[in-house]
Formats: C-alpha cells, structure tokens, sequence
C-alpha cells in the first residue's frame, strides 16, 4: 500500500496501522524451526526439532528448551540468540520475584513480565523487536499452564500450539488430536506424532529435545535417546515412544 | 529520649488454636503530653492478615500506606490475597532498602495461612524477621509485655480465652509504663470472623472484670 515506506522505522504506525516490524519479526518467527507446546490434564509438555547446521556439530552443547525456575520451562522458534538474552532476563525476573516475596513466581506473572520486556523493544529507539516466540510451560497453583509469547508483547494461554515452520500443519494436527482429559503421557507420544509430520528426514533422540512438567512441579528435559533406525521405521516412532513413557 | 520512645506504644500478637489475637494500646502522646486517646496502630491488610506498628507515629503511618500500596497492586495483578508469611517478606524487604536511613518503626505481622495455620512475627527496624510460635510483642512496654505473655500464656488457647488472656497481658504491661496505655483495641481473628473489641482502662479492676464478661458475652454470639 504505501506501507514498505514505513517499514524500516519501528515506532512509526504504517497508513494501514501495522507495526511493519513486529510483522518482519513474525516472519522471522515463521522461518525458525517448528516447536510445539501441549498442556494435559496433570501437566505440560513442549517440544522441538533441533536440526543442526551439519553433522560436526556437538548437538550435545545446544539446549533449545530451557528452564526459567524449577517449575517453569521455555521453547522457542525463530533466533537463538534473542532466546538466550529474554531467558536471562526472565530468569533474574524470577528470581527477583523470589527475594521479595520469598514464594517462587506465579506462570502467568513471569509470563507478564517477559512479554512486557518484548513490548518495550517494540516501543524504544534505535532497537528492533526480539525475532523469538516464546512457548512457556509451566506447573503452579493454578495448575498446568502453557502460553505463547509474540515479538509484539502479546501473550496467549493455548491448550496446544505450535509456532515455526510447520505450524499450519502442526496445528490442524493438534486440533484433531487434543482432548482436554489428556494425560501427560498420551501428550507427549501427540507432540512426537505431531513433530514427525512435517519433519525432513529421520526423527530420532537426537534431532528433538522434549521438555516436560508434571504433577511433582519440577521441569526436566528428556535426556537424548539413541534408537535404532530399524525400528523407528517400523514402528513409525513407536519404540521412542516407548522409552519415553518408561523414562516418564 | 530515644526515637522510638516518642510517640510510646505497645503491640502483642498472640497465637491461639486456629485463630490469632492482636492487641495494641491508644495512647498518641509527644514524650510526656497525650494527644490523642484513641490511636489505631494495628491494620487490616486483608481479611486474615493484620498489621500492628509501633514506634515513631509518622513512620508507622507512613509505612503502613506503602505497605497498602504495594499489597493492592500485588492483588490486582495475581487475583488474590496475599499470604502472611509473603507479607512478613515484603515488609522485611522494604525495611531493610531503608538500612542507612530507616523507618523507626517495628512491625507485628498477624495473619491465618493455608489450612487456617495461625501465623505471626514481628521485626526490628531494618527487616531482621523474628517468627515465634507462641507471641510476639513490640513497643515501649516490651519488656513489661515479654513477662506478661509469658507467664500467662498456654499453648492452643479457643478464641474467647485467647481473648482474655491478651487483653490482661496487655493492660498489666501498660500499667507499668507511663508511655503507653489509655485502653486497647483488640482483634481476635479465626477463620472467616474476626471480632474486634475496644476497652477504655479505668483502673477499676472491676469495671475491667465487667468490660470483659460483657466482650465474652458478644463473642460467644459471634463465634
């Protein structure tokens, strides 16, 4: 329209009331690989693909999921980078939080306070949004709670979601498969399934990182798992499945 | 004069069986002048949680409108009522970001937990919590207080005697300092009712006796 006039300036409103930046920084969203996030009835599991430049890569020294507090994780989609510095913030968040009241943070406030750091780099001069969507999971009072944070600073509360690549796909896959009664393993034998359909290539332990919260409101990740390529064919994934459940 | 003899005050909180006691006097005197007889220095913050502040007036009054503030705010933003040993935490917090310039009070914290657990703690000036089990006194008459409480108090107290045994504590503290007394406000809190009782100290033991039935009368229709 006339809006590619607009779209270098973050603080300047385009004629049809866009923010061209924040779309920029979606599309960059858009482009990162998929992850996904599913809430069940006793907890919350979120996952990702974790493809690596090239096989000399030690996939052992990169960590997509990572946790804020003992009871709360966090995935992403888009720049690594960004996700480093928002996870650093985040966590001194908590943990200020912790100092004053002495109890550990509630999800949806660290989940406000995040996503007004996003907000604020959509608001300032001489800085850009943050190219990340976070999926925050976490076990508190209220139960089990997953949100999706945007570069804009606009955060939902979804049952399932999933952001990235994939995510038209990924979703409509979800919305057959989520039931609300879901329990936490069923939930992440769904986000396996749902990670395997747009994946190029063989999924296996170790192109995936999965994170899991629970009952016992500590968050963990699952270790990587090596499978042989025999059965995963087979079984279509069923064994690693499997071992995840007994891991569980 | 010390600071925090100014102003003259005594609080006590005392912890009973599923319910809590908080007692202050009403004295507001300028060293030896009385200026008002009928001072309020405990606070309800929220249904169960109580705050008594002793000490220099204007601080107490001060902190206790931060402390309103930041515990409407905490409300607004996570949708419930803060709990007491948060509170205490808040308090010690905000105390000690004072510590090279503080408020000359001393705060007694009141409040019922999760499941109806009686909590209670007081703290010095800059933030140094102390919770106890059993009472907590701060104040001009501190000292006359610990030796009232201790030999009067007894562990799982219903309310009613609760009720008592503060009020006597109390006003026998207070009789030995000139800085405090003029009566007490007292709040004894259980669950879901909290009842609050004003005497004026007459120095009558048998008006005080009387003032006292009649107090047990109306609690005994409330609880």
């Amino acid at each position: 329209m006339g809006d590619s006039q607009y779209s270098f300036s973050l603080t300047t409103f385009s004629p049809s009331g866009k923010l061209v930046q924040i779309e920029h920084a979606l599309t960059a969203v858009g482009s990162g690989q998929t992850s996904l996030g599913i809430k069940a009835a006793n907890g919350v599991v979120i996952a990702t693909e974790k493809k690596l430049p090239s096989i000399l890569v030690d996939e052992t020294s990169v960590q997509k999921i990572q946790c804020l507090t003992p009871n709360i994780g966090v995935v992403y989609s888009g720049m690594g980078p960004d996700f480093r510095v928002l996870v650093r913030k985040s966590r001194k968040q908590a943990e200020q939080y912790h100092r004053l009241y002495k109890e550990p943070i509630p999800v949806t406030q660290l989940v406000r306070e995040t996503a007004a750091v996003m907000q604020e780099f959509t608001q300032s001069g001489g800085v850009r949004p943050f190219g990340v969507s976070l999926l925050v999971a976490g076990y508190d009072d209220n139960g089990p709670q997953l949100y999706q944070v945007d570069p804009s600073g606009s955060y939902f509360s979804w049952k399932a979601s999933a952001m990235g690549k994939n995510v038209s796909n990924a979703k409509t896959f979800l919305e057959k498969r989520y039931t609300d009664d879901m329990e936490l393993d069923d939930a992440v034998h769904t986000a396996i399934l749902t990670l395997k359909e747009g994946f190029e290539g063989q999924i296996s332990g170790k192109n995936i990182e999965i994170g899991i919260i629970g009952t016992d409101r500590k968050f963990r990740q699952a270790p990587a798992l090596t499978l042989s390529p025999f059965s995963l064919k087979l079984y279509g994934g069923v064994m690693l499945m499997r071992k995840m459940t007994f891991w569980l | 004069m010390s600071i925090f003899e100014y102003n003259g005050s005594a609080l006590i909180a005392m912890v009973g069986k599923n319910c809590f006691a908080i007692a202050s006097d009403r004295r507001l005197g300028v060293q030896l002048q009385t200026i008002a007889t009928d001072f309020q220095r405990i606070y309800k913050v929220h249904d169960r949680l109580f705050l008594g502040l002793s000490g220099l007036a204007t601080d107490a009054q001060t902190l206790y409108q931060r402390l309103v503030f930041r515990h409407k705010l905490y409300q607004l933003r996570e949708e419930r009522d803060m709990k007491p040993e948060t509170f205490a935490n808040l308090v010690s917090a905000i105390l000690y970001e004072k510590r090279f310039g503080p408020y000359f009070c001393q705060p007694v914290i009141a409040g019922l937990g999760d499941e109806d657990k009686p909590f209670i703690c007081t703290m010095d000036s800059i933030g140094a919590k102390e919770l106890a089990k059993d009472f907590v006194v701060a104040g001009t008459a501190s000292e006359s207080l610990y030796g009232a409480c201790e030999s009067m108090f007894k562990e799982g107290m219903e309310p009613e005697e609760l009720f008592e045994t503060v009020s006597q504590a109390l006003l026998s503290s207070v009789d030995r300092d000139c800085l405090s007394g003029w009566g007490g406000h007292v709040y004894v809190v259980r669950e879901n009712t909290d009842v609050r009782c004003i005497f004026k100290h007459d120095h009558s033991d048998m008006i005080l006796l009387r003032s006292i039935k009649y107090i047990e009368k109306e609690l005994n229709m409330l609880l």
